[in-house]
This record gives structure tokens, C-alpha cells and sequence, in this order.
């Protein structure tokens, strides 16, 4: 069944729900019959927004491939919490090889189950940002040019948090990280230019890429189920907050994670073959203030107005540049 | 079937010849003809079914191959010199995760300075790196071992680096009898892997192993390698069976029976001293030499009775671990340890200096006469060296030191012909 935007939130919490919905149309997670992929037990945080993700990201790919799925894991939190050895909460077949390098174990996973003439069997990398868009970005790159057949799920939670919470090309400005102190005329990360793997995604022109966020399991599901229905490489970046390393209630995870995309911060969209087809909108639009101010790494910013004008002029540009607001006419 | 051919080539079809299923290289750092070959012969279809990737780097070269061999695919890749080293973290990893790769190093050198020639640092750099290393002493040989490699990979699930030297080898044309398909199927079964990324199964590979483990697994990897010690002679044998041929093995030994002097050495320089030796022989010098076939494993127990009568050992190598001396003459005066006898360590062919008969006649007269210093440079020219320690010690910014030299050579030459 098509995916179409849940329409109605469930009181109090603004949380998209299920309960309203017809059976056909509520999420994998609701079912029983979910694979649990990522199984309980696991040593991740409490309110861990990755944890959260992959768990949501892989039972939604096991259901769009009838279960024949290999999962590359790059080194991170991830990789650590989920696979203590001798224990494994993985219920798929999973490699872990090095940090850099999950993009370039699934290519030749998918090269084996290419040779081997196993078309049913789907390939998965995944890793946080510091595995993504540092240290494996020139295998991730590689990955997208060939083309080769495989979903990258990259899970952003802005640094490196499995080390200690050190920054990586996916900090955001101002914010508090070990190698970013709160100290200075500028405190915490530069601004710098950015760097926006989802665009730099489109460049490659590859079939497929989207970012998604815990908050919306609908469209987050959705657009897992999509990347698998689609062959060559496919990107996705998932917005998964980590309480220990934002300094938030672990609570307020699923809430941070709505602000950051309702405050315009974090666009949701997709892309096809490099053209942006679909940017989810905003709904309750929010200050970014109201992003910020329930996480420690940006308490500062409440004390340097030039940087928390910089941060709500990056969201009104998102908007702007995403198209993130409804036009009057096209319905709230 | 016998061929004029190229090195690089006739170990393109060496590999061909053993089915592998995925084979991905980045074709530079440098480079040899042997993925070039290989890439036709997919692409053409003669050899199917096989996947081949050109990849964006070395490291991302042996990640595919880690993935494909996890997911149950016999896998290939070649690389050398700075590529070794730009993937020695998946080096490690491939070994640790116990997987049967093969792979050719085409030995060079590694800068700086820059230098593309051969030398043996490269695959010396990555001894220690839990694979099983061969080096090859001819093209011929070359052919074998990866034959051979495919065979002992997969039997102790450990990935096997064959080596053979850069352009001496690789580049050189050279009559080569290359195995058939028949012989090779006998010889080589399919790849039944020990462990295997499949959903029918599903299991977690690379998990965190800690401090309660970690001495047991490492303990395994060495274990796994002595076994090896017993396995490569077993193979060479079952080798020689069906191709009838000798290759491989732990070391082979050029007339030691009787030798006051013997060198050890490894690679393709074997040839070379086997003509001087014959020359110094036939005038009364009791020499002989022993070749090191199977670094890692290290053949301890196989190297000590070739040396057993020997009064003086010359381990002669092109590599240097910079603050020690010989790489390979560390390792050979383990197997000597209560034996109270000079071992002199040799570094020569740096950086593809040429090794001359005339140098090593030299050396090996200097040595049976007990006249040489425990840690001797072939053909070093000590004035340059000299000259160069001057500079430093009057000049404060004395420069560079590989810019300084190449200039002095030139003043030097350019003022003996005016």
C-alpha cells in the first residue's frame, strides 16, 4: 500500500501514532510478526536514538525482502552495544570489519550473492556519522559511483559519541562536544561550511536518497521500504539523538528529534537519481530555541545571540531551500 | 604448458586457473599487469562467473575482498608498496577475521623519498600482520604458490600474501610452464568456507572481544601458524604429486652439504647468487645458500639443519628495519640462538639498486673470510653518505636529504666530464 502521511497526532505527546489507523496501515513495529532484527538485550543507553533507528530501519527492510537480508556494520556505538561478544543482538547475518570500510564490505557481499546467483539476498551498511561522513567516506563515495547494490543507513547522532562524544564533519556549529569545549569567543564547533552527505549523495546521482528521523516511524519505515524496492547504491540518513552525548533527558528523544526537523534544523526529504522528489513539511513550525534548549551541548548559545542567530538563520534556510512550509491553499 | 610470458601475466592465469569468484583492485600504487589480465579475461567471459570491481583504494580493495569471503566467495586482490601499507588496518582485519584471501604483493620499496623499484619493505611492513606470507623465487614459482595459496587459505582459513619482486619479477619474461584446468580442479577442491554471512543462517561476524578473550584468539592465530609449518610442506609434496613439480614449501637449500658459508635469503636474488656460488665453488669455496619459501610461518625448526654445519651464516636481504638492521637476519639468528657463530646481516637491492654478481663475488669472499661487519650495506657509497653528514653538521638548514644527495651525484658526475 502507498505511503501517505499520517494525518493526526496522538494528544499530549505529538507522537504520530497507530491506534487510529486501519491494520494495513500501521507501522512493521506494530506488528507482531516484526522480525526484531536488533533483540532486546543489547547494552545501548537508555533513550538511545540509534538503537531506536536501526531497530526501526532493519525490521522494516527484513519485511521488504522476506527476511533475506546481510547487515556490514561499521565500528561505533552501534556496533559495541549491539555485539559484546560472545552475545549478538542481531537475529540477521552481520559483519563488523573495520570503521571505514562498511560501504566497501557490503559491495562485496553483494558481489558474492551476485556470483553466487543469490538475487534474493539484499545487502545493508550501515554506521553512525563519524563511519559515514569521515572516516568511510571515500568508501562510501566509491560505493555510490560504482553504483553497487547496496542500502547505506547512516544513523547521525552529530559526533562521535561511542568514544567519548568527540566532534566529526557532522557536528553542527556551536555545539559542546570533548574536542569542541564550550570555551572562547566562539564556543563549541565551528560553523564552518558544513558537510551534507545527503546532498553530496544527490551528486553521485545515485537511485535513491533520503533522510528520515525516530520521531516519524511512518515515514522513517516508508522510506527504508522504498531504498529496498529500488536496486544500485541508496542512501539514507536517519536523525537519531543520543541523550549522553546532547546532554538531554533520554525521555526527550523522540521529542528533540521532532523539534530539530519542526524547527527546520534536520529537512526530511528524498531524491531520485540526484532531483529532490519529496521534503516533508513542516507541521507546527518551532523556534529553533525550543530545539536547543532542552540539550546541554548548546546551553552557551543562550549566552552568545550571534550564534543562535546563525543556527535559526541555517534553519530559515533549510526552509527556504527545502520548501518546508506549507503555501497558503495547500492545506495545514 | 610451456609460455614465454610475462610475470604479471602468467600469475593472472595462475589465478584464473583457480576459479576465484570476486576479484576487486585499485589499479595503481602501483601497479602490475595482474588485475589488468584478470579484468580482460571476466570481462570477456572466459572466466565466469567471476565478479571484478575496480575500487576507489588498497583499503577499499581488501574491505570488498573481507566482504565477499565473508559472504562465502573465494576472493583475489594484488596490490604493493604504499597500497600495502594504505590498507594495512583491513591487513590485520582479514587475518583477525580468519578469512581465506589471497593476495599478490609485487614487491617495491616505500618512501620517502618516493621510489617505485624493488625492494621487499612493503610485505616485510605487514609480517607481523597475521598472514601467511610466500615468496616466490622465479615466475615458475610465482605460478605455483598461488595455486598453492588458494589451497592452504582455505584449508586453515587464514589469508596467504604472495610475494613476488617487483619488475624483477612481475615485469620479466621468462619461460613459465603454466598448469592446466584439470590439473588445477584436482589439486584445488571448491571453497567450503568456515564461516559464512547467509540469511538461511544467520551469524554475527566481528563481534568485540575483550580482555577475558582476546590472548585466547591471538593465541589461535599463532597456533593456526604452526600449524601451517606442517600443512605448506604437505602441500608442496601433494603439489609436486600432481603437477610434477617442486614448489613451495618451508625453504629449499642450493649446496649446503659441505658449505663453510651459507646465506639465507628470500625472493627472486636466489638466482643470481646460485650462478655466484657455482662460479666460487668450482675455485674451491665451500658456499651454498638457503632460500626462505615460507616467511610467516617462520620454518624455525626447518632452517636449523640446513645451518647445522655451516661456521658462518650471511643473511642477505632487501629490506632494512631502520634502528636494527636485517628484518629477515633477526629471524635467522632465532634459529641460531646457542650457536656461537657469526651471522652477518646484508642489505641489498634498495629501492631496485641492482644486485651485480661482481657485488655479491665480493661479499661472499669478504665473508668467508671473516672480514665483514655485522651489519654491512652492499655497494652503500660511503662518500656520498659522508658528504651528506658534513652537510648537516655545518648547515643548520642543510635541506633535504634525498634532494641533497640526487645533487651531489650530479655535481659529481657533471664535474668528471669537464
Amino acid at each position: 500500500m502507498a505511503h501517505q502521511q499520517i494525518k493526526f497526532y496522538q494528544t499530549g505527546t505529538f507522537t504520530v501514532g497507530n491506534r487510529l489507523l486501519d491494520q494495513q496501515l500501521r507501522t512493521v513495529q506494530a506488528t507482531a510478526d516484526r522480525s526484531n532484527s536488533l533483540d532486546s538485550g543489547h547494552r545501548a543507553c537508555q533513550g538511545c536514538g540509534e538503537a531506536l533507528g536501526a531497530r526501526f530501519a532493519i525490521d522494516a527492510a527484513m519485511r521488504a525482502t522476506d527476511n533475506q537480508l546481510i547487515a556490514t556494520n561499521a565500528t561505533g556505538c552501534l556496533e559495541v552495544f549491539t555485539t559484546p561478544s560472545p552475545e549478538s543482538a542481531w537475529r540477521i547475518p552481520w559483519i563488523h570489519s573495520l570503521f571505514g570500510n562498511a560501504a566497501s564490505v557490503a559491495t562485496g557481499v553483494a558481489a558474492a550473492m551476485r556470483v553466487k546467483g543469490r538475487s534474493e539476498v539484499r545487502v545493508i551498511a550501515q554506521g553512525g556519522d563519524g563511519g559515514t561522513t569521515d572516516i568511510g567516506f571515500g568508501c562510501l563515495s566509491g560505493m555510490f559511483e560504482r553504483n553497487d547494490d547496496v542500502l547505506y543507513i547512516c544513523y547521525d547522532n552529530q559526533a562521535y559519541m561511542n568514544t567519548g562524544v568527540q566532534r566529526s564533519s557532522a557536528t553542527p556549529g556551536a555545539a559542546r562536544t570533548a574536542t569542541t569545549q564550550p570555551i572562547g569567543d566562539q564556543p563549541g564547533a565551528d560553523f564552518g561550511q558544513g558537510k551534507n552527505v545527503p546532498l553530496i549523495a544527490m551528486a553521485h546521482d545515485i537511485p535513491y536518497v533520503a533522510t528520515a528521523s525516530v520521531h516519524d516511524l511512518h515515514d522513517l519505515e516508508a522510506k527504508i521500504i522504498k531504498a529496498m524496492a529500488l536496486h544500485g547504491s541508496r542512501y539514507v540518513q536517519i536523525f537519531v539523538p543520543c541523550p549522553l552525548g546532547w546532554g538531554a533527558h533520554p525521555q526527550d528523544t523522540i521529542k528533540i528529534a521532532r523539534m530539530a526537523v519542526e524547527c527546520g534544523l534536520y529537512p526530511l526529504f528524498e531524491a531520485e537519481h540526484g532531483e529532490i522528489t519529496n521534503a516533508t513539511k513542516i507541521r507546527s513550525r518551532v523556534d529553533v530555541t525550543e530545539y536547543l534548549k532542552i540539550q546541554r551541548r548548546f546551553a552557551h548559545v543562550f549566552k552568545n545571540p550571534d550564534q543562535l542567530a546563525k543556527i535559526q538563520a541555517i534553519a530559515d534556510a533549510n526552509i527556504q531551500r527545502f520548501e518546508l512550509l506549507s503555501t497558503v491553499g495547500n492545506g495545514q | 604448458m610451456l609460455k614465454q610470458i610475462e610475470g604479471s601475466r602468467a600469475v593472472a592465469e595462475a589465478v584464473a586457473l583457480c576459479r576465484p569468484e570476486v576479484i576487486c583492485a585499485y589499479p595503481i600504487t602501483p601497479q602490475t599487469h595482474i588485475v589488468e589480465d584478470l579484468g580482460v579475461r571476466v570481462k570477456s567471459g572466459r572466466l565466469q562467473p567471476c565478479e571484478f570491481i575496480n575500487v576507489e583504494s588498497e583499503f577499499a580493495a581488501l574491505s570488498v575482498a573481507i566482504g565477499s569471503a565473508a559472504a562465502g566467495a573465494r576472493s583475489y586482490t594484488a596490490t604493493a608498496s604504499q597500497g600495502l601499507l594504505y590498507m594495512a588496518e583491513a591487513v590485520y582485519n582479514a587475518s583477525g577475521l580468519g578469512l581465506p584471501i589471497v593476495m599478490t604483493v609485487g614487491n617495491r620499496a616505500i618512501g620517502a623519498p618516493i621510489n617505485i623499484w624493488n625492494d621487499q619493505t612493503d610485505s616485510m611492513s605487514m609480517r607481523d600482520a597475521g598472514w601467511i606470507q610466500l615468496y616466490a623465487e622465479s615466475n615458475q614459482e610465482a605460478v605455483d604458490l598461488h595455486i598453492q595459496a588458494f589451497r592452504i587459505a582455505e584449508a586453515i582459513s587464514l589469508p596467504v600474501m604472495v610475494c613476488m619482486d617487483g619488475f624483477i619479477l612481475t615485469h620479466a619474461y621468462e619461460r613459465v610452464d603454466v598448469p592446466n584446468q584439470e590439473q588445477t580442479d584436482k589439486f584445488l577442491p571448491a571453497f567450503e568456507p568456515r564461516q559464512v554471512l547467509d540469511p538461511a543462517a544467520p551469524k554475527s561476524i566481528g563481534a568485540m572481544v575483550g580482555p577475558e578473550a582476546f590472548t585466547e584468539v591471538r593465541y589461535l592465530a599463532h597456533h593456526k601458524q604452526m600449524q601451517a609449518l606442517s600443512f605448506i610442506p604437505e602441500i608442496a609434496e601433494e603439489f609436486k604429486a600432481v603437477f610434477g613439480r617442486e614448489a613451495g614449501g618451508l625453504v629449499a637449500t642450493y649446496a649446503i652439504d659441505d658449505a663453510e658459508t651459507v646465506v639465507v635469503t628470500l625472493g627472486s636474488v636466489i638466482g643470481t647468487m646460485q650462478e655466484v656460488i657455482d662460479d666460487m665453488r668450482s675455485e674451491g669455496l665451500r658456499i651454498g645458500a638457503v632460500s626462505i619459501r615460507a616467511f610467516r610461518p617462520f620454518p624455525l625448526a626447518a632452517l636449523q639443519p640446513t645451518l647445522e654445519n655451516a661456521k658462518r651464516v650471511v643473511v642477505f636481504e632487501k629490506c632494512l628495519a631502520v634502528g636494527l638492521g636485517g628484518i629477515l637476519a633477526s629471524n635467522v639468528r632465532m634459529a641460531l640462538r646457542g650457536r656461537a657463530m657469526p651471522v652477518y646481516s646484508v642489505i641489498g637491492g634498495l629501492g631496485g639498486r641492482p644486485i651485480t654478481q661482481s657485488s655479491l663475488r665480493r661479499l661472499f669472499t669478504k665473508a668467508s673470510n671473516d672480514d665483514l661487519e655485522g651489519l654491512h650495506f652492499l655497494d652503500l657509497n660511503k662518500d656520498v653518505v659522508n658528504r651528506a653528514l658534513e652537510r648537516e653538521e655545518s648547515i643548520r638548514r642543510s635541506g633535504s636529504i634525498a634532494e641533497n644527495i640526487l645533487r651531489d651525484i650530479g655535481l659529481v658526475a657533471a664535474a668528471k666530464t669537464t
